[in-house]
């Protein structure tokens, strides 16, 4: 187990090269870069003397590939240099913005769950019932609607009409969660209660179901003791894929809702074309990848031991 | 054969007709938005860029059945104008994607060799990445505008294409018809364009039909963060943009936009679930 994990780790090593190596090319062959683009910003006309003075202090006039060993040899150690923009640590910016979006991955996932599982279920077992058809028609709703736009029409009913909670996030943590929460868990368990009822459908036509039931197993004992361990399967890939993502961020509930996590975090480095918090974000995506999906594996292998973890993880 | 089976076959048959017409029921509606986005400029009952200071933020009326936008501008003629730049963009981004990722996926297969592995890695590289971020990133170093918005989305998306095409590409390739017509001496062209597409068609079709909902509300989504169509141009995802720190007092400004948003994302969605249904009987209700 051990072993297998070290090897898994180090397929990080390439992964995280190349998308480094990636996001770092795309930013400089784009042109526009950061001190230009500062000094526009400030709406002051500055010599291209005082640009250049610049630039060198910022490692800008060296080559690329100088740049970006530079940059990639700091990271080893621990040094992603500082924010071009606030000047603080990138790795202390970057912490400081982790614990709210972790937060909101906690509770947004657990919120899916809460929601997706049962109703999910729920739909397969009640299958071409009216209750099957109102889930299935609530979940096509969340499915067509953009998140930003649920986003407000929930601000519009929850704050504005009903004066219930804060719009934008507070120093009461509690309050400004729920909005973003509900937010991503609308749209997330909508596309899950789909997959967990196509999944529960699909067990439940299997050979050894009809089999419970002819030896006379009650559904419900077939239904939560064979059906569900058989189902978590494809529920924890998707979720593994969704934590993966979350963790990323979610740009557009964190842009609305002013919630300070990573996803805002990046937009703004990408508007103000911040290069190292740029690259310590995406060196950030890289690790989470390859961790949730070895996560992933490795719960895999423990609901169904016939899954072997031997192979390259394809 | 008994009489039983011949009552299965009609059942089979009644349901299959049921699908197509389902499938009629929504391709029209599709074609109805299309001839919409088509002819926005000439059923638009304002001009949707003029400006009118007197008439700015008010509610929906006989006059203005959408209301009106901050600067006086009619919303039913913004949402009508943006329906061209909203389901255009989206399709041809579709097109793009769905034209590259299967150009790329069949390549791989076919060659699978170096390329098919430099490719495949590329394209877990992409897929490891939450696709609007990156879009955004694309989007901010090339700057704004709806071109740049549909290159950005059209970076992130394709190795879901290249994917699915080199999957059914594998599993066409060594079939006896394939050896037959490699036999028969047909060129690697035209066994690719006559042979292979044609029988990997089907569910690209369906799949790229699905994606042009989540296309539309990502695309939206760029530009309601200010990456994608730049104001005064008339967007759904920019209008709800716009709208949005009025929501307060003029709630149709949000409305409008997002109502045009859903329903069409809605229409797409339900014509690709049944045009999967109607070629894949067994997906149906999964």
């Amino acid at each position: 187990m051990g072993k297998y994990i070290a090897r898994r780790l180090l397929q990080l090593i390439p992964i995280l090269i190349g998308i480094t190596f990636l996001s770092f090319a795309m930013m400089r062959l784009a042109g526009g870069d950061a001190v230009t683009y500062m000094y526009e910003n400030a709406g002051v006309n500055v010599s291209q003397e005082i640009i250049d003075q610049a630039k060198a202090e910022y490692g800008l006039d060296k080559p690329f590939l100088v740049q970006y060993a530079t940059w990639f040899a700091g990271m080893i150690t621990g040094d992603m240099g500082s924010s071009y923009v606030s000047h603080r640590d990138v790795y202390e910016t970057f912490v400081s913005k982790l614990p709210a979006t972790i937060l909101l991955t906690i509770t947004s996932i657990v919120l899916t769950v809460l929601i997706a599982v049962p109703l999910g279920i729920l739909s397969a077992v009640r299958q071409n019932k009216w209750m099957d058809y109102l889930i299935r028609f609530l979940s096509f709703i969340g499915n067509s609607m953009p998140n930003f736009f649920a986003a407000l029409v929930l601000i519009y009913f929850l704050s504005i009409r009903m004066n219930l909670l804060p719009v934008i996030s507070n120093d009461n943590v509690a309050q400004s969660l729920v909005l973003p929460t509900l937010t991503l868990a609308i749209s997330m368990a909508s596309k899950y209660t789909r997959q967990v009822r196509a999944t529960v459908l699909e067990e439940l036509e299997k050979d050894y179901v009809t089999g419970a039931r002819a030896r006379g197993v009650r559904g419900r004992v077939i239904l939560w003791k064979s059906v569900m361990k058989s189902s978590m399967l494809t529920i924890i890939t998707l979720l593994a894929l969704s934590i993966g993502s979350l963790l990323g961020g979610t740009t557009i509930v964190e842009t609305i809702f002013m919630w300070d996590g990573v996803g805002k975090m990046a937009v703004d480095a990408i508007t103000m074309r911040d290069y190292p918090i740029i690259q310590a974000y995406v060196a950030w995506m890289a690790v989470i990848y390859v961790l949730v999906n070895l996560v992933a594996d490795i719960i895999y292998h423990y609901l169904d031991p016939r899954v072997r973890l031997g192979g390259d993880g394809a | 054969m008994s009489d039983e089976k011949k009552i299965t076959v009609r059942k089979q048959k009644v349901k299959k007709n049921h699908i197509k017409g389902k499938l009629i029921f929504f391709t029209v509606l599709a074609v109805l938005l299309l001839l919409t986005a088509i002819f926005a400029k000439f059923i638009c009952p304002y001009d949707p860029y003029a400006q009118d200071l007197v008439m700015a933020q008010k509610p929906p009326s006989p006059a203005h059945p959408f209301g009106t936008d901050r600067y006086g501008r009619d919303m039913l003629s913004r949402v009508l104008i943006g329906s061209t730049t909203s389901i255009f963009a989206t399709l041809i981004l579709v097109a793009i994607v769905t034209v590259i990722g299967t150009g790329i996926g069949i390549v791989c297969a076919w060659n699978h060799g170096k390329v098919d592995t430099v490719l495949m890695r590329i394209s877990d590289l992409f897929l490891a990445f939450p696709g609007l971020v990156f879009a955004l990133a694309v989007a901010g170093v090339l700057g704004g505008g709806v071109h740049n918005a549909i290159i950005a989305l059209a970076v992130i998306s394709w190795p879901k294409f290249a994917r699915l095409a080199r999957g059914l590409t594998l599993a066409q390739k060594n079939s006896p018809y394939m050896m037959a017509a490699r036999m028969s001496g047909s060129s690697t062209p035209k066994l690719l364009v006559k042979h292979i597409l044609p029988n990997i068609a089907g569910p690209i079709l369906v799949t790229s039909v699905l994606d042009i909902g989540t296309m539309m509300m990502e695309l939206a989504g760029l530009s309601f963060l200010g990456l994608g169509v730049k104001p005064p141009m008339a967007e759904w995802g920019s209008m709800i943009n716009e709208g949005r720190s009025m929501i307060q007092v003029s709630t149709w400004m949000v409305l409008a936009p997002g109502a045009a948003i859903f329903i069409t994302v809605m229409v797409f969605n339900l014509l690709g679930d049944t045009l999967r249904d109607y070629m894949d009987p067994k997906q149906r209700n999964k």
